[in-house]
């Protein structure tokens, strides 16, 4: 194997690489005894201290030199990119599903192009383009809507026919294919050189190297990282950054005050062969076969080809002890599928010889995506790390973010996808990890279809009533290790298996979400919405609302009683959360937010929050089952079970009480239903959950009550043009874009966050706008369904992107929400929206490629609804955690 | 012409028998867990026979495979018959006073075995009677002669073979009225079988063998490999012992004449069988029953044919050679098979191949490249083998059916290649016996947690 990784490195100068950090390093790389000291000591202090000298750590120091932070230390704990960095494929590629990492792997593209000219280190670039091949409809259906995705941020991106496959690529079996995707400009390089490059430039520009130092754990004061302990000592520093990679979770386990960084490391084999006899070129396009779970590269003359097979291997599910990273076995009974599907095509490699099989741990995270960010617990903690073995493609585009996280306080784009803490301590349960990255790794290549839900890791947290709602014919999706359900499947109905389901048209779903649909028009249905984040925060004295009042745009000094809808901004005026507040007291709060908020919003609130005794903040999300009483007869469902009386007049919208429920006393009742419809959610100890579930269904029968699910929910809310936290607002959304002005006090003589930038915006226009956009000539049985992400065009051009769509029921349509900007023309420069401009333009929503005309309206279709609405006032927020 | 899979899982499993020795109070506390069995044809109809019975009046169980030729009936015979004769034998003195004082009485018989049958195995109705008048004459000889002493299985044994033999030579001389008994009678004692049984009683397993079936215990070694143990000796030409048996029970004058081409005679591959009268009856003897007998047996060639050089019979003996076999909790199975087996397969494949099997292990060595020179096509024909033996262990839920899969669709890398395995399935019957044997197996399955205390305890 020694004699592959030295093959590996062969263009490795890096001893000439850079005198600098090679005068740090020095010596040592011959000593093998830890006993001799190191000639060049650690520095005392610093600002940042970087664990990992693989492709993300070099990344990072690279991104915040250039960015002028200079005290910067990068610890090795072997030698710079010795770990997965070294065995990566070395595959640099755009072609992915979410904009953010497509944007994120173009910024690597375009830093790796420039970086042997900018450091002097050869990295191996070579444009080589890749070909995504597509066995089945359904396959080039998912290859369309990546080009698609490709084509409007501008890079070249072209769907292909089998024919010019094989003019692309002479080895290509192509008498299976459909079609495939070219992407001229992806390109491979040498990771282990691009690591050293970013090394070298990040040198230059001041930051300290030290190989062979192992960091021990991180030192924290008053949920602040105070430093950094090393094998070689001692290091005080205000900013750690863990990119240990595949170890950064234990190390994140390894202070006393744990910092959870949910990933696991799985075996990845991938195939080198001796050249050709005629050696393949250097610039021929990578391969991707993903219906055959391989890719295919040009190695030196022969080829390397790796995959994602259906059955991972997991492994240092105990730690890192048990196994050394380079002592792993090959496995060639594991790599026989991968190695048939090579075959398959490529049938001509048959005579081709083996070089080897390399066996190299790749991490991979709960839900396929990168984690990066600040600990909720511990400020100063940074991570970058459980790259799902695109690493190399995402090193420079996520390396960028960090820098810009730690230096400006926040990146250039939304990262929430990416974002530490969307994970809690629930995703850090080693088993949980070691069953869901096995359902994960075989994902990388699996059909990418909406609705998708995991498998594994399932049933962790759970309503009271879980098992009567199941019992119904409950299917469950999870969102945040909760789990809710998606709709009620009727007695004697079945629907499809889990993999034909699985499909980018009509669900199989669509009449049972309709009818529940219709019953919360008409008559009224209860959805269990318990998993929903529920904070209280209360004082002794006024702090509790004074320092929300700075906290939140929206005025909260309301009567108590009074529900409030509004904005948890950032500096920026966009959207950090999104929530609900009753005021139950004068001096206490009830705060309900997105699911997924359970650790940003209580991470943000702590560290703005005063220090100070007489106020607490309660996280009470466990505390309470909440029921969704939806539809027109939710009022008479209720007063008949608390014999008090509701009309509007004493219970009007936005209103909340305490109130009795069948026997139960004590459930806090809010006339809200997060979709537009009328109807109330009432919030329940769970002691008594399942007496008043019982009691509700009991008492509804007459009124023809029936359970439902978060597909309805989510076409009523869409339909009505509800916008959803983590779903169409994000920080980088303010109240102003998506037509919430009145949600916010700009009026008042009250200061909060965020303030200034909606103060400008008022004055000086929005640069994009929320918009709902009618499909017109979509035939929902027939053409391909809308999901989210799906480009928009104003008059032909390119104006920005849905973000969430829905099929209405009652519209019989289907709605997308997403954002319109304006670009100019000729610059390209983003200009204000107004509203003419909305309105004036013919809009196109393009779906894998198929454009459909969809009417654009800024606001819902009051008049439809009126005549079931409440006359006064109007409830214009919704989110549901989708 | 070309069988599916599924095809081929339906020949393979037409005939295949498991039985699982039932708990009691949730436990097994038999030496033996259970047993699968199962026999393919390549004679139509098949001459092979097995059975398996409880013994009820004492402990053990009993189990055999029975290798037919020149026709089934005698193998037929032997299958009903020979373990109620070793039943008998094993019984104490004032067991078989009760069941003698109930046939007298007209009182309900108590039952002796317990039949653990296959649909397929079928017992003739017709000559049930008559087996069973034999068999009480046995019974009664066994009450007069009670020696007092404990009864010896391996002693119970082998006068259960000769007994059984002595009652068909018998059968045949004496004839029936009825026609039709008469001519099975005949059918039966001019034919011939092996045999080889085993009894299993706690750690005690004896082997009686007679012919070339073979019996085999497969040995889990302390590094989880799989080794084989013969328990009986092949009865043909291939055993000196057995050769040198039959030239001292001979004068020195037929020493030539005795063992022929690898035969008795020239003639008979077993050396020592059950039936097969022409090979132990005086030539007289035989003239005279043919003769007498029906038609049907007048017009065979081949039973009115007297061997050469046949001067002083008997030259062939049923009379078993048995051995004793202590288990120990590293013996995992036996495997009873007949030579249609053996001939296709090394007893330490079949050894492997059960023993993976059953512990559901594979003790494939992992594959290294290393610094050879292998191309991506051989890796991949190498690697499909190796799965193929995999998911080959899948489709079986039953061990014998396993081992027949492996000793019919084997390839030169010891793995189930489907496509031999359904040209030799879908094989004509004229042609089928030319490519191989009727094969049949019985994989007993021991229990080594109760073999192993009863270990402790001794």
């Amino acid at each position: 194997a020694a004699g592959m990784f030295l093959r590996l490195l062969s263009d490795v100068r890096w001893q000439a690489a850079n005198p600098k950090w090679r005068r740090m390093t020095g010596s040592q790389r011959s000593t093998s005894s830890t006993a001799e000291p190191h000639p060049v000591a650690l520095p005392e202090q610093a600002q940042v201290v970087i664990c990992g000298g693989g492709i993300m750590g070099t990344s990072v120091a690279y991104h915040l030199s250039k960015m002028g932070w200079k005290d910067i230390v990068l610890l090795e704990q072997g030698r710079l990119a010795a770990g997965t960095t070294r065995f990566s494929a070395g595959i640099v590629s755009t072609a992915r599903h979410m904009s953010l990492e497509l944007k994120m792997a173009d910024y690597s593209n375009k830093l790796y192009q420039q970086l042997e000219q900018e450091t002097g280190v050869s990295t191996g670039y070579v444009k080589t383009g890749s070909i995504s091949l597509a066995q089945t409809q359904d396959r080039l259906i998912s290859l369309k809507r990546i080009a698609s995705s490709l084509n409007v941020m501008g890079i070249p991106c072209e769907i292909i026919t089998p024919k010019q496959v094989a003019q692309l690529h002479p080895l290509i079996n192509i008498h299976d294919l459909v079609g495939a995707m070219y992407v001229p400009e992806d390109a491979l390089v040498s990771p282990a050189n691009v690591s050293l490059a970013l090394a070298t430039a990040a040198s230059r520009n001041g930051v300290q190297i030290h190989e062979r130092t192992s960091v021990s754990h991180v030192a924290v004061q008053n949920g602040r990282v105070t430093g950094v302990e090393t094998d070689r000592g001692q290091i005080r520093c205000q900013y750690f950054v863990n990119c240990a990679g595949q170890w950064a979770y234990e190390l994140g386990h390894s202070g006393k005050e744990p910092v959870n960084i949910p990933l696991h490391a799985c075996e990845h084999f991938y195939l080198l062969t001796h050249p050709l006899k005629e050696p393949l070129a250097s610039d021929l396009p990578t391969v991707v076969d993903p219906d055959g779970r391989i890719y295919i590269r040009n190695w030196q003359g022969g080829i390397l080809s790796g995959g994602f097979e259906k059955n991972p291997k997991p492994l240092f599910t105990e730690g890192r002890n048990q196994l050394e990273i380079h002592n792993l076995q090959e496995d060639w009974d594991h790599f026989e599928p991968l190695l048939s599907a090579l075959l398959r095509r490529m049938p001509d490699l048959e005579a081709l010889q083996i070089m080897q099989l390399v066996n190299c741990p790749e991490s991979f995270t709960p839900d396929m995506r990168c984690i990066m960010g600040e600990s909720p617990t511990v400020r100063g903690y940074f991570v970058l790390a459980g790259m799902n073995s695109a690493g190399i493609s995402y090193g420079g585009g996520a390396g960028k973010y960090l820098a810009e996280w730690m230096v400006n306080g926040y990146p250039s784009e939304n990262v929430w996808p990416l974002d530490l803490k969307r994970f809690g301590a629930l995703q850090s349960s080693r088993t949980f990890l070691r069953h869901r990255v096995m359902e994960v790794m075989p994902l990388m290549y699996d059909l990418k279809v909406p609705r998708w839900d995991f498998q594994t890791g399932r049933q962790l947290r759970t309503s009271p009533l879980y098992d009567r709602l199941d019992a119904q014919g409950a299917r469950w999706m999870e969102k945040h290790g909760f789990e809710r359900v998606k709709y009620f499947v009727p007695p004697g109905k079945d629907l499809l298996d889990l993999d034909q389901s699985k499909t980018f048209y009509k669900p199989d779903w669509f009449d049972i979400v309709g009818s529940e649909v219709k019953c919360c028009k008409e008559a009224v249905c209860v959805i269990d919405m318990s998993s929903f984040t529920k904070f209280e925060i209360s004082s002794t004295g006024d702090q509790a609302l004074e320092s929300l009042q700075y906290l939140f745009s929206n005025d909260l000094d309301v009567p108590v009683g009074h529900v409030v809808h509004t904005g948890m901004l950032n500096e920026k005026g966009g959207y950090e959360n999104d929530c609900s507040i009753a005021r139950l007291s004068k001096r206490s709060f009830f705060m309900i937010s997105p699911t997924d908020q359970q650790v940003h919003c209580w991470a943000w609130l702590k560290n703005r929050l005063p220090d100070d005794s007489n106020l607490t903040m309660e996280d009470v999300t466990w505390k309470y089952t909440a029921l969704n009483l939806i539809g027109p007869r939710a009022v008479d469902v209720l007063s008949e079970l608390s014999y008090a009386p509701i009309t509007p007049d004493h219970f009007p919208s936005l209103f909340c009480k305490e109130m009795s429920v069948g026997y139960a006393n004590g459930i806090r009742v809010m006339s809200i239903t997060h979709t537009g419809e009328p109807g109330f959610m009432l919030y329940i100890p769970i002691e008594y959950a399942l007496h008043v579930y019982n009691e509700v269904m009991n008492m509804g029968q007459k009124y023809g009550i029936r359970n439902a699910g978060y597909y309805a929910l989510r076409s009523l809310r869409i339909e009505k043009f509800f916008a959803f936290w983590g779903q169409d607002l994000d920080a980088f959304t303010t109240p102003m874009e998506c037509g919430r002005e009145f949600q916010v006090k700009l009026e008042k003589e009250m200061e909060f966050i965020g303030q200034e930038a909606l103060l400008e915006q008022k004055q000086n226009g929005v640069y994009k706008r929320f918009t709902m956009f009618i499909l017109e000539d979509h035939d929902t049985d027939m053409d391909l369904w809308p999901w989210w992400g799906e480009p928009i065009f104003r008059n032909g051009r390119y104006v920005g992107k849905t973000t969430s769509s829905a099929y209405s029921y009652t519209l019989e349509r289907h709605v997308c929400l997403g954002f319109v900007q304006h670009f100019d023309e000729k610059t390209g420069e983003a200009l204000v929206v107004t509203t003419d401009f909305v309105n004036q333009g013919e809009y196109e929503i393009d779906i894998a490629g198929q454009r459909f005309q969809a009417k654009a309206k800024l606001y819902p279709f009051s008049s439809l609804f009126t005549h079931r609405r409440r006359k006064d006032e109007m409830e214009l927020s919704g989110y549901q955690g989708e | 012409f070309y069988l599916t899979p599924p095809q081929v899982n339906s020949i393979l499993k037409a005939n295949e028998y498991s039985f699982k020795v039932p708990e009691f109070d949730g436990k097994n506390i038999s030496s033996v867990l259970g047993f699968d069995s199962n026999q393919l044809p390549a004679n139509a109809p098949i001459e092979d026979r097995r059975s398996a019975a409880t013994c009820l009046q004492t402990r053990g169980m009993l189990l055999g495979v029975f290798d037919g030729h020149a026709g089934c009936a005698c193998a037929q015979a032997v299958s009903e018959r020979l373990f109620y004769y070793i039943a008998v034998s094993l019984l104490p003195h004032e067991t078989l006073l009760e069941i003698e004082n109930a046939v007298e009485s007209g009182r309900a018989l108590l039952p002796i075995l317990q039949w653990h049958k296959h649909p397929n195995d079928y017992f003739s109705k017709e000559a049930s009677k008559l087996y069973f008048s034999s068999l009480r004459t046995y019974w009664q000889e066994l009450i007069d002669l009670n020696s007092g002493e404990t009864t010896d299985v391996k002693e119970a044994l082998i006068n259960a073979f000769k007994r059984l033999d002595n009652d068909i030579s018998l059968e045949a001389q004496v004839g029936d009225p009825n026609s039709f008994l008469n001519y099975l009678v005949l059918r039966v004692a001019f034919s011939g079988a092996t045999a080889c049984v085993a009894h299993v009683d706690g750690v005690d397993l004896h082997i009686a063998n007679t012919g070339d079936s073979r019996a085999m215990l497969g040995v889990q070694e302390e590094d989880g490999s799989w080794s084989a143990v013969n328990l009986s000796y092949d009865h043909n030409a291939q055993n000196e012992r057995e050769v040198k048996r039959v030239k001292t029970e001979h004068p020195k004058s037929e020493e030539k004449s005795l063992v022929k081409q690898d035969r008795l005679l020239g003639l008979l591959m077993p050396f020592r069988a059950f039936g097969d009268v022409k090979f132990k009856w005086s030539i007289e003897l035989q003239k005279r029953v043919i003769e007498s007998g029906p038609d049907q047996l007048n017009a065979n060639e081949y039973t009115k044919f007297i061997p050469p050089n046949y001067h002083t019979p008997p030259y062939l003996t049923a009379e078993p050679e048995v051995i004793h076999h202590k288990l120990r909790p590293q013996d995992k199975f036996l495997v009873l098979a007949t030579d249609g087996l053996w001939e296709t397969m090394h007893r330490q494949d079949v050894a492997r191949i059960v023993g993976e099997y059953l512990t559901g292990v594979h003790h494939q060595q992992p594959i290294a490249v290393g610094g050879y020179k292998v191309t991506l096509g051989q890796m991949h024909g190498l690697l499909a083998e190796r799965r193929a033996r995999i998911s080959s262990v899948f489709e079986d839920q039953n061990a014998a059916t396993h081992l027949i899969r492996h000793a019919v669709g084997n390839n030169e890398f010891g793995t189930v290649d489907h496509e031999r395995l359904s040209k030799m399935l879908s094989l004509p019957e004229e042609l089928a016996r030319m490519y191989r044997d009727d094969i049949t197996i019985i994989v007993v399955q021991f229990n080594s947690h109760v073999i192993g205390a009863c270990q402790n305890e001794e």
